[in-house]
């Protein structure tokens, strides 16, 4: 953790895109820092999110690494959860959102005519905010995905990957012996974690999570990010977070957003001990957002 | 409110005595004539002085209880302004005893409703023992021949009076499956093609055009049931070759059907609606396809409140009247072929009641009998809903 030489600022990057007032400028921004990754996993270029009329993310370039967890930061209503849900073409089901620019997942364009969203979101799996257990049983939450899917064709199979999935999310020992219980009847972290089990169940390469620990107490965010430090080993993680703690501890490389323009990305201990743009350092240094 | 009354005793009172051992019917009918020659209508018979003395002094009374009339109110409204004014003090909040007076209120209101329905439920209870005194329970209950013409003379042909009830709870059974065999898939397809796939603007049209269904008065139903629908279940019928009633349960069931499909989508959107935005989120982040989501995550969230839709939509059914009385026919037919008439419980009860009745046979009694049974089921039916509307709500908590 790096957070206590933030302030320790080198060089004010100009200011010749950004407003902190005005709506987003609709002339290209440049991103500092270094976009691009090698061997990526996701590749976004030039991404545009429009709902109706206003403009929620403007022109943002970002490649995805493997095996990387990615912290998004920035203040409210900057587009993070926003583009974060682009990866995984969720805001398909908002009617009046449009997306233009391209968004690679290895090398394949999701939004694609020929592209199949329901591959798509089991490949890219995504946590909510609030854990959203469905009101069924521990057992049938986690083997929802792999019955839809048709990943197993017996009942052992399928406890083989209940088991292994809930394992991973490090809820097994908990809840191994109440199995048929419903899912809504666990504590917030743990349904959080069962919320994870879930998506891990699928079998996804992304995993995208949207403020996880938003909802949960210390303690259970603390498991989550353990939980997160486990996985990356096996996933690629997006994680959209406000505490910039959290982005800190979890995360490899960190992107900063403002009114929907990617400002900053960078390796995570670069970004809070050296940000380079203005917009960032005033962010980590707490003088907005 | 009293004054007429109060006056008139008075005016009694005042009669000479030969007119006062009038023979009540008389004296009500002198009293009258006293009263309208106060007021100006026409007397019958002449005025003798007796009479005119009465009206007089009926006058006088009148304009004394006037007057007494201002006066009380008058010393009424000075007497709560001074309470009113010597209430109001430093310590003193109004709001507190304001909110004691207008829960009480609402609280009257409230009971208003709980004591009409006890109060039909034990004149229904009431009568119906009545009923039973004359018919054993066994033979109503297990009875299968209904024929509820009794004989009022002796010597009368075919009125033996039978009370088995059985045949109109069979008819009634049939034509709410009938019924629901249309109500119920329509009404939860519907809602979830409103509440999941409809956009924004078709659903803003096609709710209000379903509602609307709900509007239409049943009797209106009714005649489109034996005028329209019945013909042509008729026709279609004899084109197969097939004997069709033109009073056929099938008719009456279709018909009934239509009229609760509103009932059941709109509940059923309701609570379809009431499953959260998250419940989805998840399934779709899952990779889950629109119709897995719903087959597998929304219906079965949003089932108990399903159920309590379909289960009112049955007590909508059993206890619907004007549709069956003008579509299902009057013969009390013990069948399952829907395509012959049968009769309903609602529809006897209309029969039994309507015209002019002695309500000492048991011909009328077994209306009361009826509507109690009728009432027992719905009731076990609404308290089914209840219940499972409540475990319902907990879920989500």
């Amino acid at each position: 953790m790096q957070t206590n030489t933030l302030y320790n600022s080198s060089a004010t990057q100009p200011d010749n895109c950004i407003n902190i007032q005005s709506s987003i400028a609709s002339d290209d921004c440049h991103t500092v820092g270094n976009t691009s990754v090698k061997n990526p996993r996701m590749n976004c270029r030039n991404v545009d999110v429009f709902y109706a009329d206003k403009q929620a993310i403007n022109q943002v370039t970002l490649d995805i690494g493997r095996n990387e967890v990615i912290a998004m930061i920035g203040p409210s209503g900057c587009g993070k959860s926003t583009f974060l849900r682009c990866l995984n073409r969720m805001n398909d089901t908002i009617d009046s959102c449009r997306i233009s620019g391209e968004i690679l997942l290895d090398g394949q364009n999701i939004y694609d005519k020929r592209q199949d969203v329901v591959p798509l979101r089991a490949q890219v799996g995504m946590v909510f905010q609030k854990p959203n257990p469905f009101p069924k049983s521990i057992y049938e939450n986690v083997a929802y995905g792999p019955r839809i899917h048709g990943l197993t064709s017996t009942k052992s199979d399928l406890d083989i990957i209940v088991e292994s999935s809930l394992n991973r999310a490090g809820l097994w020992d908990e809840v191994k012996d109440r199995l048929n219980q419903p899912g809504t009847g666990l504590s917030g972290g743990q349904q959080q974690r069962l919320c994870i089990a879930r998506t891990i169940a699928v079998g996804p390469e992304v995993i995208l999570m949207d403020e996880p620990c938003s909802a949960l107490d210390p303690i259970a965010t603390a498991k989550i990010e353990e939980l997160i430090d486990e996985l990356h080993e096996e996933y690629t993680i997006v994680i959209v977070t406000h505490s910039m703690q959290q982005a800190a501890r979890v995360s490899q490389r960190t992107a900063y957003f403002h009114l929907g323009n990617l400002i900053e990305v960078g390796e995570t201990n670069q970004i809070f001990s050296n940000p380079r743009h203005k917009l960032t350092e005033d962010y980590i240094t707490g003088r907005f957002g | 409110m009293f004054e007429p009354a109060i006056i008139t005793h008075l005016v009694i009172a005042e009669l000479p005595g030969a007119l006062r051992e009038l023979p009540s019917d008389q004296l009500n009918l002198l009293v009258n004539n006293i009263k309208n020659l106060v007021f100006g209508n026409i007397v019958s018979g002449e005025i003798n002085p007796a009479m005119q003395d009465a009206a007089d002094h009926y006058q006088h009374l009148h304009t004394i209880s006037r007057a007494a009339q201002t006066v009380v109110a008058l010393s009424l409204a000075i007497l709560c302004t001074l309470l009113a004014w010597r209430s109001i003090h430093k310590e003193q909040r109004a709001r507190n005893s304001v909110e004691r007076i207008i829960m009480l209120f609402l609280i009257a209101s409230s009971s208003i409703a709980v004591f009409t329905t006890i109060g039909i439920i034990l004149s229904v209870l009431f009568e119906a023992i009545r009923f039973f005194q004359a018919v054993p329970l066994t033979d109503f209950m297990f009875g299968l021949k209904w024929s509820p013409q009794m004989a009022i003379r002796e010597d009368q042909v075919g009125s033996s009076g039978a009370f088995g009830a059985v045949p109109l709870f069979a008819g009634t059974m049939l034509i709410s499956f009938i019924a629901m065999l249309v109500a119920a898939p329509i009404g939860l397809m519907s809602a979830i093609y409103l509440s999941e796939y409809a956009s924004k603007r078709v659903r803003n049209i096609a709710k209000p055009l379903l509602e609307i269904l709900a509007g239409v008065p049943t009797v209106v139903y009714g005649f489109f049931a034996a005028l329209v629908v019945a013909p042509l279940i008729r026709d279609s019928g004899t084109l197969l070759g097939l004997d069709v009633a033109s009073e056929s349960a099938l008719t009456a069931g279709l018909v009934m059907g239509v009229m609760i499909i509103p009932f059941i989508s709109s509940l059923s959107d309701d609570v379809i609606n009431a499953v959260p935005q998250a419940m989805r989120d998840g399934s779709y982040g899952l990779g889950a396809t629109r119709s897995e989501t719903i087959r597998l995550v929304i219906i079965p969230a949003a089932l108990p409140g399903i159920v309590s839709g379909m289960l009112l939509g049955i007590s909508r059914a059993i206890g619907e009247t004007m549709i069956v009385v003008m579509a299902a026919g009057l013969s009390a037919n013990l069948s399952a072929n829907p395509l012959q008439a049968v009769t309903t419980v609602t529809v006897q009860i209309v029969t039994l009641l309507v015209g002019d009745q002695e309500f000492d046979s048991p011909k009328t009694l077994a209306a009361f009998a009826l509507g109690l049974m009728l009432f027992i089921t719905t009731l076990i039916l609404n308290v089914i809903a209840l219940h499972v509307v409540r475990k319902y709500r907990e879920q989500y908590e």
